[in-house]
């Protein structure tokens, strides 16, 4: 499906600080939690890059400098050929259309006083040249029906509908503007096993029908598997992987993904005292004080002397043929070992 | 004198050949101003000592009310148990005082919840919350329960407890706070222990540290183990026996190795085909169409009937029993033969 030509986006070496500061009256910077720590990768059109991690790892903070609600420290993220983080005014309103976002919560992310076509409708609202007054409501009916939700419910409110097509709300109105990329943050985590494959159809359903261009994020492996086309691993703030889905999954080359996918639990009981566990011992470290050199080393069981002497850059490594960041990369397949 | 557990319960052994809790036929039901809940209708199940059962279901199954009815700690009203028993080691909780209860609840039968921030208390610390369970069961000092305290967070491998113990929940991530939980849960060697989502709010190299954890406990004191979930993964990793529940009821019950490899209900079968997997890139996820069943209304005949892809006439009107297929194994279909015949996708 990753279709060749220009990417729909372009992130190079994105890095958002938050400062920590300490003082009432003369604030002094102390330091800053690096949540996003130089960050690089290309999207295209049609395709699905899912972005994996633990809780901290940075995840979502990228999420929102992608769309631009939060300002990056330094480095770019070019949408179209333009820098959306030098954005500024009506340029950046008009480039909001091209990427859209799919919030994790649909109970909490739909607002309870306002009807299904109010919320799915509000971005004509701000981008009223996309439709013209007259002609909302039965965009907003059109919308309704290609996310599977009746359009004669277009008066009700969010708490008439289920989890599961709340969700449906909330992926219509990122359509609306019909946007090139989507930003899905955890879209299906909060909902029930058998709603969420019906979601998951959907999402696929309409990148077929668009040639949407999504970034996936969730800490469900199996969910990214399912959806993505390449995946990239974050660790701190830092891409430790990046690489097709059957590169990652198959032939993981960092010691964190290793770890990562030996502990996925696989819902078949059949040879499971012999699996392969790596059972990572402790935290995260904090991403205010990461340690020196690699930042995995704290928790890596390959961990020698240059690793915290010398930062491993994401690139391709000896045996393998996808972007790892371990001085010591060896590809070695978890999932299927056993 | 004060009554001990042992003193309201046979004592540890003697079990003869009743199982260590057992489950029968259990309703539970809220009275609400919108009508009556009926949450669990006529759940059985049994587990016995080194055991670990799943119960699987989704959210409004009834597989955290039934935990709660086998622990005493529904709140009564609205909830009501109108008919069923809960026995443990052969004696009906159900019609125990609340006295009596109150020393099988945490002593013999213990339970770990689903999110350790919200169930630990935040203006004290975790050492005197684990102590607790000393000074109140055992009537400990302060300082001897303090020094048990330690102990545990050793044994749930909590780093530096000593220094730790004085430390508030909000200084803990959360898969300390998790372990914490379980050093409350078993501070009093539990017979059997409920562990509800124990994992579901966290990451999966933490749910990995957290179920190997679980497990070791089990093995070091054969606790009976019930662990409720919706992960199908973590399920096949752990249990012995599944209980599968929909609609307050039990759908499907079999040892682990049989469901997955043939599932004989729809539902069960439905679930096994719409979760994605790490270990193979699949096609288009099946997915189980409509909704789960609203309790205040539950559909006539089979629950599931309105989103099976088996359903026949009978099943709209006929609730089905729970169909033995074997001595372990038994599904509330009308028509199992025929889903276990069918192929998995």
């Amino acid at each position: 499906m990753a279709s060749v030509g220009e990417p729909v986006l372009e992130v190079r070496d994105l890095v958002k600080h938050f400062p920590l500061n300490q003082g009432i009256l003369f604030k002094k910077q102390i330091g800053a939690i690096k949540a996003v720590d130089g960050v690089s990768f290309d999207l295209h059109k049609g395709e699905t890059l899912g972005i994996v991690g633990e809780s901290g790892c940075g995840k979502s903070t990228l999420a929102k400098v992608l769309m631009a609600l939060e300002r990056p420290t330094s480095g770019s993220v070019k949408i179209g050929g333009r820098d959306i983080a030098k954005a500024r005014g009506g340029e950046l309103k008009t480039m909001r259309r091209n990427i859209q976002m799919v919030m994790q919560d649909p109970y909490t992310s739909l607002n309870p006083r306002m009807t299904v076509g109010d919320i799915i409708g509000e971005p004509y609202e701000i981008h009223t040249e996309v439709a013209p007054k007259g002609d909302r409501r039965k965009k907003v009916q059109e919308l309704l029906d290609v996310v599977g939700l009746n359009p004669d419910h277009i008066n009700r409110y969010p708490h008439q509908f289920s989890g599961g097509q709340r969700q449906r709300i909330g992926i219509a109105r990122g359509l609306a503007l019909q946007p090139e990329i989507i930003v899905c943050d955890e879209p299906v985590s909060a909902l029930d096993v058998s709603i969420q494959a019906q979601v998951i159809n959907l999402l696929e359903r309409l990148q077929d029908e668009f040639g949407l261009a999504y970034i996936f994020i969730a800490h469900d492996l199996s969910v990214v598997r399912h959806i993505s086309d390449r995946v990239g691993v974050m660790y701190l703030g830092k891409f430790v992987e990046l690489g097709k889905d059957a590169e990652i999954y198959e032939r993981p080359a960092h010691p964190y993904t290793q770890a990562l996918l030996s502990a996925v639990p696989v819902p078949d009981p059949e040879g499971r005292e012999r699996r392969e566990r790596i059972i990572l011992q402790g935290d995260p470290p904090s991403p205010a004080n990461p340690p020196s050199g690699c930042r995995f080393r704290t928790r890596c069981w390959k961990a020698q002397e240059i690793c915290a002497q010398e930062e491993p850059l994401l690139q391709i490594r000896p045996g393998t043929a996808h972007l790892s960041a371990c001085h010591f990369a060896e590809t070695h397949d978890v999932v299927h070992a056993g | 004198m004060k009554k001990t557990s042992a003193d309201v319960l046979p004592a540890e052994g003697g079990l003869g050949d009743a199982p260590l809790l057992a489950v029968d036929n259990l309703h539970v039901e809220f009275h609400t101003r919108a009508g009556v809940v009926r949450a669990v209708n006529g759940v059985s199940y049994t587990v016995g000592p080194g055991e670990t059962l799943a119960v699987l279901g989704e959210s409004g199954s009834g597989k955290s009310v039934t935990a709660q009815a086998i622990m005493g700690i529904l709140d009564m009203p609205p909830a009501v148990i109108p008919q069923g028993e809960i026995r443990f080691k052969g004696t009906d909780l159900l019609k125990l005082s609340e006295h009596d209860r109150t020393q099988v609840r945490g002593q013999r039968i213990a339970m770990i919840f689903q999110d350790a921030l919200s169930a630990l208390n935040p203006v004290f610390t975790v050492g005197w919350q684990i102590s607790e369970m000393f000074r109140v069961h055992r009537g400990m000092s302060k300082s001897d329960a303090m020094k048990k305290a330690v102990e545990l967070m050793d044994r749930v491998r909590i780093p530096a407890a000593k220094q730790r113990v004085h430390d508030y929940p909000h200084q803990f991530s959360g898969g300390m706070r998790q372990r914490i939980m379980i050093a409350m849960s078993i501070a009093l060697d539990p017979e059997v222990l409920i562990a509800d989502e124990p994992t579901t709010a966290l990451d999966v190299t933490v749910q990995a540290q957290i179920m190997e954890l679980l497990a070791e406990l089990q093995r070091e004191s054969q606790m009976g183990l019930i662990l409720i979930t919706h992960d199908l993964g973590v399920v096949a990793d752990v249990a012995d026996k599944i209980a599968v529940m929909y609609g307050g009821r039990i759908v499907e019950n079999a040892p682990v190795y049989d469901i997955y490899r043939a599932p004989a209900h729809p539902y069960t079968k439905g679930l096994l085909d719409s979760i994605p997997r790490v270990d193979q890139k699949g096609h288009e996820l099946y997915a189980i169409k409509g909704l789960p069943p609203n309790l205040l209304d539950l559909p006539t005949g089979c629950a599931f009937h309105p989103r099976c892809p088996f359903r026949q006439e009978n099943c709209v009107t006929d609730a089905p029993p729970l169909y033995e297929i074997s001595g372990t194994r038994g599904s509330a279909c009308h028509y199992w033969r025929e889903v276990l015949d069918g192929e998995r996708r």
